[in-house]
């Protein structure tokens, strides 16, 4: 699975996501090779806490996405509650206040979609725990540019809709227990 | 491995800009290229057509199909005092200094439908300064502009308007300046009396007029840095000295080659001052 050349990571999450991302995020070194890219669904008034939360407990850089700043390596990126976040692919990233796609400012879909454009086959897609389908189409881009798609594993998660949704609309992806994924992601700076 | 179908929409999308442009000279060829091929693969889908091409087809043989898809290029969601944080650092900070000016020239650059022309106006209304103020309310698409000198929005937004209204230090109720109808909220015409709409791009136009207050909220992210460049060297030769420039939550200054030209007024609501020549 980690036979190819990987150059970003992005991962979308919506309910009981923060619990997940505290298993995946803290262990990455500081040195860790690849940009990681984030979408948690959170209530558009309310100021983004993720990045605070993240930056006292991990090694790794932990921002707030800028509009057209550059994709750094050993960053981990959140998306600004009420803007999607998109890449382009000159590396750099885009905000837009656009309508909401599956009821979602960020969606999780609009992350994937346009990485997979960015990064091709070079890039992993992960979904987690969340209530709803976001992420199903973007899981599926990833996969048709030729990238590594994984699915937290349903049983498991808080809440099983999504990460069983994008599992239907992308048989090929993986499903892996949140503790899998964190040791996967970890291993792609070792390689 | 890019699948063949990804690839060749890229090709395609870059040639229905241009094909936009050379025709009707509407320039989104440097527009941030990821929202674009969204909305373009949503206007394909939902205008019918079996692929980029063939729209760029319809485009340069149909001139109906034209305000079709501005629609989609175009498309602008906001809300009236989106951000009330922005709206209350304008009131109780940028007005202050307008007040000592005999007559203003407020400039809403990409108006779309109105939100935010709408939200400026009754703010100077609440601060009595709304008939020294001349507002002039820019976009490219003339639906929007329609849109927007209508000033209809759908009821179920206005609970989200008012709160937002409210938080942003009102000093009278947004029921004041609506009539509820038919299930839409019909605006104060009032309101827009002393409002200059019209057709004006940050892309291909010039210099609009000389400002005391430009607000321009969430259009910058759609252009590319280039773009956004040639939009804010506009902004700065058409503030009077001392303007100001007030731009989106995450719209910011930094890492523009105009940067020097102004000072953070309020850094955390993006709101600038231009610096004197």
């Amino acid at each position: 699975m980690t036979d190819q050349a990987i150059r970003a990571v992005v991962i979308g999450a919506s309910a009981g996501g923060v619990q997940a991302l505290l298993q995946i995020l803290p262990p990455l070194p500081a040195t860790y090779p690849l940009p990681v890219l984030i979408v948690v669904h959170v209530p558009p008034d309310r100021d983004n806490a993720l990045v605070s939360l993240f930056q006292a407990r991990c090694q790794i850089q932990v921002r707030e996405a800028e509009d057209k700043e550059p994709v750094l390596p050993g960053v981990v990126y959140f998306a600004p509650s009420d803007y999607h976040l998109l890449v382009e692919t000159d590396g750099t990233l885009s905000l837009s206040s656009d309508e909401l796609v599956n009821h979602s400012r960020p969606s999780i879909d609009v992350l994937l979609e346009s990485s997979a454009d960015a990064f091709g086959s070079e890039l992993v897609g992960v979904i987690l725990t969340g209530a709803n389908d976001d992420g199903a189409r973007g899981l599926q881009a990833v996969v048709e540019a030729g990238g590594v798609a994984i699915v937290e594993d349903p049983a498991e998660a808080y809440a099983s809709a999504m990460p069983a949704a994008s599992l239907r609309a992308s048989p090929s992806a993986k499903a892996m227990k949140v503790a899998a994924i964190a040791s996967y992601v970890s291993s792609l700076g070792t390689s | 491995m890019t699948s063949v179908r990804d690839s060749v929409e890229d090709i395609e999308i870059p040639l229905l800009l241009e094909a936009l442009y050379q025709r009707y000279h509407y320039d989104f060829r440097h527009y941030a290229g990821a929202s674009i091929k969204r909305r373009l693969l949503q206007a394909r889908a939902q205008l019918g057509f079996s692929s980029i091409s063939a729209m760029q087809d319809s485009l340069l043989h149909n001139p109906d199909t034209v305000p079709r898809l501005l629609n989609y290029l175009t498309v602008q969601v906001s809300e009236m005092f989106r951000d009330p944080s922005y709206y209350r650092a304008l009131r109780e900070k940028v007005l202050p200094h307008l007040r000592t000016y005999p007559s203003l020239k407020v400039w809403i650059a990409g108006c779309s439908n109105g939100e935010e022309l709408y939200s400026l106006a009754i703010l100077f209304r609440e601060e009595g300064l709304d008939q020294r103020t001349l507002f002039y309310a820019t976009d490219i698409n003339p639906a929007a502009l329609q849109a927007a000198e209508a000033g209809v929005y759908p009821l179920e937004q206005i609970q989200k308007f008012t709160a937002n209204h409210q938080k942003s230090g009102a000093k009278s109720s947004l029921s004041d300046y609506y009539t509820a109808d038919y299930g839409r909220a019909v605006f104060d015409k009032t309101l827009r009396s002393r409002v200059v709409f019209s057709d004006h791009s940050l892309v291909t136009d010039a210099v609009f007029a000389e400002m005391h207050l430009i607000s321009c909220r969430n259009v910058l992210i759609y252009f590319d840095r280039d773009l956004q460049d040639r939009a804010l060297g506009l902004f700065k030769d058409s503030l009077a000295r001392k303007g100001f420039l007030g731009l989106g939550s995450k719209e910011s200054l930094r890492f523009s080659a105009h940067a020097a030209s102004f000072s953070d007024f309020v850094s955390e609501d993006r709101i600038y001052q231009r610096r004197e020549p």
